[in-house]
């Protein structure tokens, strides 16, 4: 037990604090108004954003050099994820790429798709958007029902996926789709690359709760996808068995998409609130509990990190850190409603927050999903 | 950065965890509920170095640190060892208090083990001090764990300053909440174990009631509260070991978060467990009146809740 940072990781972390400061500052002032980046002109100004992480090496830290990351280790990561939020960032356009796609490219892809698909990944010339969720996959995901159809030199598509994430900005979709026509459930799914401007893709978004356009529905009629449409091959590992793909990306999605640091930051600028205020014992000590939920996230976090670089796993116990960042980021932002009082109906960050906290317990596996996962996977008890 | 016990001190709670499997299981906290406890786990224990790894080398003991009595005190917590470890082992140990066994005030007005101590760690003006048997008065009380025989203590003699330096006192507080929130991981732990085995064995509308998903989602909570209450406690031994300036406030959260891991258990243990659990013949109960009780010593959750809010809004 040595929870002291190294000389060289305190180095890493004021390196990151001064490259955020000042280029944070120069891209605000580059342009003007920040907007969601789940609105068009939005993501406009993020791609901004993320030539800039690109330029200075900061936008995969994990990754290795050779794909346009910085070669860090996963303590590298965390610091530049706490610095990230600490210095109020704004969300990444390109996460879902980084967090949910890369893991499968690093374990499934082909040196090919890894030379041609992380280095655009991590420099945002490429913006994937996730095709899994279905109008009737939700939950029950490996019900997916769009097709993919073998013809000569490629596949055709039918079907629709929903609840795409920024998919109206994206330019390209990985997604899960039936190849083999008699299979049922998780088997017979293909994992396949798709470039949005394919003809037969049609993209529609619409609003979330908060009315910002960060779903979209794709539909695909008859879509033709090329083999070559994608440089190195659109099929992600092999023909039929995206189930192995989908697991193995998963416990990345659900564990470590969400660094510690967001929900730290969040309890600071809570605790700032009620401060200004001068919010009563009551909400003074509802902020303190639910800033320890923060650090013990944070901690927990750690804990995963030394476990997992003595080779341990991450497996299902990512699911215990879903259910609890998911509430404490509801439980965070209801402090704050509460300590706006009248003024939480103005539509500000803090309401937007809120709603956006609002989805945490239902996207990337619902926390009933979650709980299902704990109770069987690291309890033991009987399906 | 390293955050995980060492290969050391694993091996010495490791150790610990095999000793009270085999020396106290729940018939031998039973025992401690009819009269008094089996002495055997406690000299085990002893003999171990348990109750001296505070206690510095050249006085006969183990010269470790906090981050090697925690991981002990939560298999304690999970063997509802009768016996005061945390008033020994961590608060009395810290002062440089010595005994077989030593029970204190410090961490409330009711004292466990009051019958058979040898030592009494008592809050006086502006210090602590330290006592004979022969030199209180007990008013015995009845508890809903009856195996705490516990009382109300009076000195009745003048006692030996152990310290008059209220940093030092504010300390032996903080060893106290962290010891008992370390005990309530092991408590909560112990009791969802209790019941992981309980809801896959009882069959009810033709399979085990583990399988439903309402048994599953209380279960998965209890989990949920061990998994980060856990760190919380881990991350408190090291900041007291290491005489951080955050040690008081890191052992606040460890003992809030131990303590509502520990409801949380107590709470979806009973439930889950049914009638079946709401009897003094099913084992649960011992362990769920261990932690009721610990929960308020040292601190209650409230208390706790107002000393990180007031680090937090200073």
């Amino acid at each position: 037990m040595d929870l002291n940072w190294t000389a060289e990781q305190d180095a890493n972390r004021a390196e990151a604090r001064q490259w955020l400061e000042l280029n944070l500052a120069e891209w605000r002032s580059e342009i003007g108004e920040q907007l969601s980046g789940d609105t068009a002109d939005g993501v406009a100004q993020q791609m901004l954003w993320e030539q800039r992480l690109f330029d200075g090496g900061w936008s995969v830290v994990s990754w290795p050099t050779e794909y346009g990351g910085r070669g860090g280790s996963l303590w590298e990561w965390l610091i530049f994820e706490a610095e990230y939020w600490r210095a109020g960032a704004p969300q990444r356009v390109t996460q879902n790429g980084i967090q949910i796609l890369s893991p499968s490219v690093f374990e499934f892809g082909t040196p090919e798709q890894k030379d041609h698909l992380l280095p655009r990944m991590a420099s945002a010339e490429d913006l994937w958007c996730q095709g899994w969720s279905e109008p009737n996959s939700g939950s029950d995901l490996a019900s997916v029902s769009s097709r993919a159809r073998r013809v000569d030199g490629g596949w055709i598509l039918d079907g629709q996926k929903t609840w795409t994430t920024r998919g109206a900005f994206c330019t390209h979709l990985f997604g899960l789709f039936r190849t083999d026509p008699e299979s049922s459930r998780h088997r017979g799914l293909t994992y396949l690359l798709v470039p949005l401007d394919t003809p037969g893709v049609t993209v529609r978004g619409f609003g979330r709760l908060d009315g910002d356009e960060g779903f979209a529905e794709v539909f695909f009629d008859e879509a033709f996808l090329a083999d070559d449409a994608v440089v190195g091959g659109v099929v992600l590992g092999e023909v039929d068995q995206a189930w192995s793909v989908v697991v193995a990306a998963a416990g990345t999605e659900r564990g470590l998409l969400r660094p510690p640091g967001r929900y730290l930051a969040t309890s600071a600028e809570l605790i700032r609130l009620i401060a200004s205020v001068d919010g009563d014992r009551s909400l003074r000590r509802r902020a303190a509990i639910a800033w320890m939920k923060a650090e013990a996230f944070d901690l927990q976090t750690l804990r995963v990190i030394t476990s997992l670089l003595d080779g341990g796993d991450l497996g299902s116990e990512s699911s215990l850190s879903k259910i609890w960042w998911s509430e404490l980021d509801i439980e965070l932002h209801a402090i704050a409603m509460d300590a706006l009082g009248a003024a939480a109906e103005i539509d500000d960050e803090w309401s937007k927050g809120w709603q956006f906290a609002l989805s945490g317990p239902i996207y990337a596996g619902t926390n009933e999903i979650q709980r299902n996962i704990v109770a069987e996977r690291v309890l033991g008890l009987p399906r | 950065m390293r955050f995980g016990w060492s290969e050391d001190q694993l091996a010495f709670r490791d150790a610990a965890r095999d000793l009270l499997s085999k020396e106290c299981g729940p018939d031998v906290v039973r025992t401690a509920w009819e009269g008094a406890p089996d002495p055997k786990p406690w000299s085990s224990l002893e003999a171990m170095g348990v109750l001296s790894v505070l206690v510095p080398e050249a006085d006969g003991g183990l010269g470790l640190d906090e981050t090697f009595l925690v991981p002990v005190l939560e298999e304690a917590g999970r063997a509802a060892l009768p016996q005061p470890i945390t008033d020994t082992a961590m608060v009395a140990a810290s002062l440089g208090v010595t005994g077989s066994v030593v029970v204190t005030d410090l961490g409330g007005p009711i004292v466990g083990s009051a019958d058979t101590a040898d030592g009494f760690l008592l809050a006086v003006d502006g210090g602590v001090a330290l006592f004979d048997a022969d030199q209180v008065e007990r008013e015995p009380v009845t508890t809903v764990d009856r195996s705490r025989h516990a009382a109300r203590i009076r000195a009745t003699g003048p006692g030996r300053t152990v310290t008059d330096d209220a940093s030092e006192v504010a300390a032996a507080r903080d060893r106290g909440a962290l010891g008992t929130a370390a005990e309530l991981v092991g408590l909560a732990d112990q009791m969802l174990a209790i019941t992981v085995d309980y809801v896959g064995e009882r069959q009810q509308f033709g399979k085990p009631i583990g399988s439903f998903q309402a048994v599953k989602h209380h279960l998965a909570n209890a989990r949920v509260a061990i998994e980060f209450a856990g760190p919380a406690v881990a991350r408190a031994a090291w900041s007291i070991a290491e005489g951080a300036d955050t040690a008081s406030r890191d052992a606040s959260m460890a003992k809030y978060l131990a303590n509502e891991a520990a409801a949380e258990s107590a709470k979806v243990a009973l439930q889950c467990h049914g009638a079946i659990g709401y009897t003094v013949e099913c084992d649960l109960h011992l362990y769920l009146k261990r932690s009721w009780a610990l929960r308020r010593l040292w601190g209650d959750s409230d208390h706790h809740v107002d000393r990180v809010a007031g680090v937090l809004f200073e």
